[in-house]
């Protein structure tokens, strides 16, 4: 059997946007052209439209996290490829290429942080690595994220923003759906709140494992949210899906979260969360 | 049953047609017996060899036979007293997963299971064995009877994928799959799942967090099917072939990466050929694999499967 090589991109389709970003940047809402600093210091959202831009986990760090501090936890867990993996690159390329670059090891991020005053397990993914696909060292992590928190008596939140399952390993990506269900399942007993925030795109495995089982499940505006991918619907009903299906604002109104809410007041709102949930046994510092 | 013969198993579903109708004439006339006795061989050798070479594509078209035995046809074999229960009390009762309770050698037991259709008609009913949320729901439903009256639980799975439809949306798949995923995880009773057919994503996993989960020899159980694959890396469903050698989804891939326990061998030329046969092979090890675990008390069963899936997965470090 040949493999044709693909001419394979030299950036991820997700970083386009980021990349050569020189002074200016168009708005994907309204068009208007900002200062990049300015996108920046408003952590990607248009102050013309209110448009929500990608943010990236640093950015997220920076948003929610008292000084935009992050102990992390398990940086060292990376990929293996189990199935020896190739579709024209192979998948260890593929990993060593994201490594080389130097940003994230894998496609989360997770630790100890303080958010408004309180301490908290913290994960967050990284959309730039491999679409946030949940692999093995993703779904140990998230398994690890539950695990910890339950020991150390912490509230977990958690921001997802993934394409699903990992295609590159198989089945044992399947598997980390249940891995980490399960470890969700034990920490509940702790009786200590699982805070969902579903960002732009929170799809396949990862929506259809923890996402939507948060004591509360919050959403960015417009995010796109949901099981199936649109292309995947289309093409099996074969009719045009409706304006503003699978969005935030969908979900919503299918009662599948409890609240958009956007970036500006993400932090006071997960805190005033906190404070409901957690407030009787853990004090503000 | 409508006869549908994959080009590649021609040769054995031949033979295996002509060894049918020997034997009814050898049941008249013992004279035949010899010859019947030398043709059941030369079947079962052929077999072998065609099926020891079939390429993982190949396994997944058998995963996917027309007349590969689904749910209801082995419940009907493994089971008495069967009492389906049906509806998610929410919204509807969706036919592509069926559920119920059951005698199994003596003791009840709750039965889930994907359930396709046999023909056009029947196959609208039942989605093609595409589950909805109310599926999910249903099945959740089941799990927390289990529990709750201390039986067993045993599932079959068998489905291309939960249904990617607009109400699928509307109504909350992901939610429900999760969900199902979390119930399966807690409740206190043993679960053994069997992939019968199609192993389909999130869709079969939904049916799928047993402590020990058993395969068909020619089952597949896969993250995405090889032409959802295919499409996705090379914009070529057609390429499906490579796809399924790429994904190790064949039986005995899934067993050396510990994603099944035990491989549950099929007559010969296929579970389709003898759905009697498939029964009794299939009850051999399910019985074996679900007495196992008899005197594990509610929590050990919730640890022993927690350990099983905390092990799977692959990394450095």
């Amino acid at each position: 059997m040949t493999w044709p090589e693909k001419t394979l991109p030299t950036t991820d389709a997700s970083e386009k946007r980021s990349l050569g970003a020189g002074v200016f940047r168009r708005c994907d809402g309204c068009s208007h052209t900002h200062d990049a600093s300015e996108l920046a210091r408003t952590f990607e959202v248009c102050s013309q439209c209110g448009h929500h831009h990608k943010l990236d986990a640093e950015g997220w760090r920076r948003l929610l996290l008292d000084d935009g501090e992050l102990a992390q936890w398990d940086d060292h867990l990376v990929p293996n490829d189990p199935l020896r993996f190739s579709d024209g690159k192979s998948y260890r390329d593929r990993v060593a290429a994201l490594h080389k670059k130097g940003r994230a090891k894998e496609a989360i991020e997770i630790g100890r942080a303080r958010l408004d005053g309180r301490d908290v397990a913290y994960g967050a993914f990284v959309f730039a690595f491999m679409g946030g696909s949940m692999g093995s060292v993703v779904g140990e992590k998230i398994t690890r994220l539950f695990e910890r928190a339950t020991r150390e008596e912490l509230p977990v939140v958690l921001l997802q923003s993934s394409g699903g399952a990992r295609m590159q390993e198989g089945i044992l990506s399947l598997m980390q759906m249940a891995k980490s269900v399960a470890a969700l399942e034990r920490y509940r007993k702790t009786r200590l709140p699982f805070l969902s925030v579903l960002l732009h795109p929170t799809t396949g495995g990862v929506a259809a494992s923890f996402a939507f089982l948060g004591d509360v499940n919050i959403a960015e505006p417009k995010a796109l949210i949901g099981f199936a991918g649109p292309r995947v619907i289309e093409n099996t009903i074969r009719q045009t899906l409706p304006e503003g299906f699978q969005r935030a604002e969908f979900l919503l109104d299918h009662g599948m979260v409890d609240a958009i809410v956007p970036r500006p007041e993400m932090k006071a709102y997960i805190g005033t969360l906190l404070q409901h949930l957690v407030g009787h046994r853990q004090a503000r510092r | 049953m409508a006869a549908s013969i994959l080009p590649f198993e021609k040769p054995v579903a031949e033979l295996i047609e002509k060894v049918r109708e020997l034997r009814s004439l050898a049941a008249a006339d013992p004279r035949f017996e010899p010859e019947l006795a030398q043709l059941e061989d030369n079947t079962g050798r052929l077999a072998r060899e065609i099926f020891a070479g079939l390429t993982p594509m190949q396994k997944v078209l058998l995963s996917r036979h027309a007349n590969r035995p689904y749910t209801l046809d082995y419940i009907k074999r493994l089971f008495t007293d069967w009492v389906e229960l049906k509806g998610d009390r929410r919204f509807a009762d969706d036919c592509s997963i069926v559920g119920g309770l059951a005698t199994y050698h003596g003791r009840s037991v709750v039965v889930v299971g994907h359930q396709k259709g046999r023909g056009a008609k029947e196959n609208v009913k039942r989605n093609f064995g595409m589950p909805n949320p109310e599926g999910y729901r249903k099945a959740i439903r089941l799990y927390e009877m289990a529990d709750r009256f201390g039986l067993p639980i045993l599932t079959f799975i068998d489905t291309m994928g939960a249904y990617p439809g607009i109400g699928a949306e509307e109504r909350g798949q992901s939610e429900a799959i999760g969900s199902a995923l979390a119930a399966m995880a807690r409740v206190g009773v043993p679960i053994v799942a069997t992939v019968i057919g199609e192993g389909g994503s999130g869709g079969a996993l939904a049916l799928g967090v047993a402590n020990r989960v058993l395969v068909l020899e020619f089952s597949c159980y896969s993250v995405i099917s090889p032409e959802g694959c295919a499409a996705i890396l090379w914009k070529d469903g057609s390429r499906a072939d490579e796809a399924a050698a790429r994904l190790k989804i064949t039986a005995p891939d899934l067993l050396q990466l510990g994603v099944v326990d035990t491989i549950v061998e099929e007559p010969t030329g296929g579970a389709h050929q003898d759905h009697d046969e498939a029964a009794v092979r299939l009850d051999k090890a399910l019985w074996t694999t679900l007495s196992s675990m008899d005197g594990l008390s509610p929590e050990e069963l919730v640890d022993d499967r927690y350990r099983r899936f905390r092990g799977l997965g692959s990394f450095v470090g």
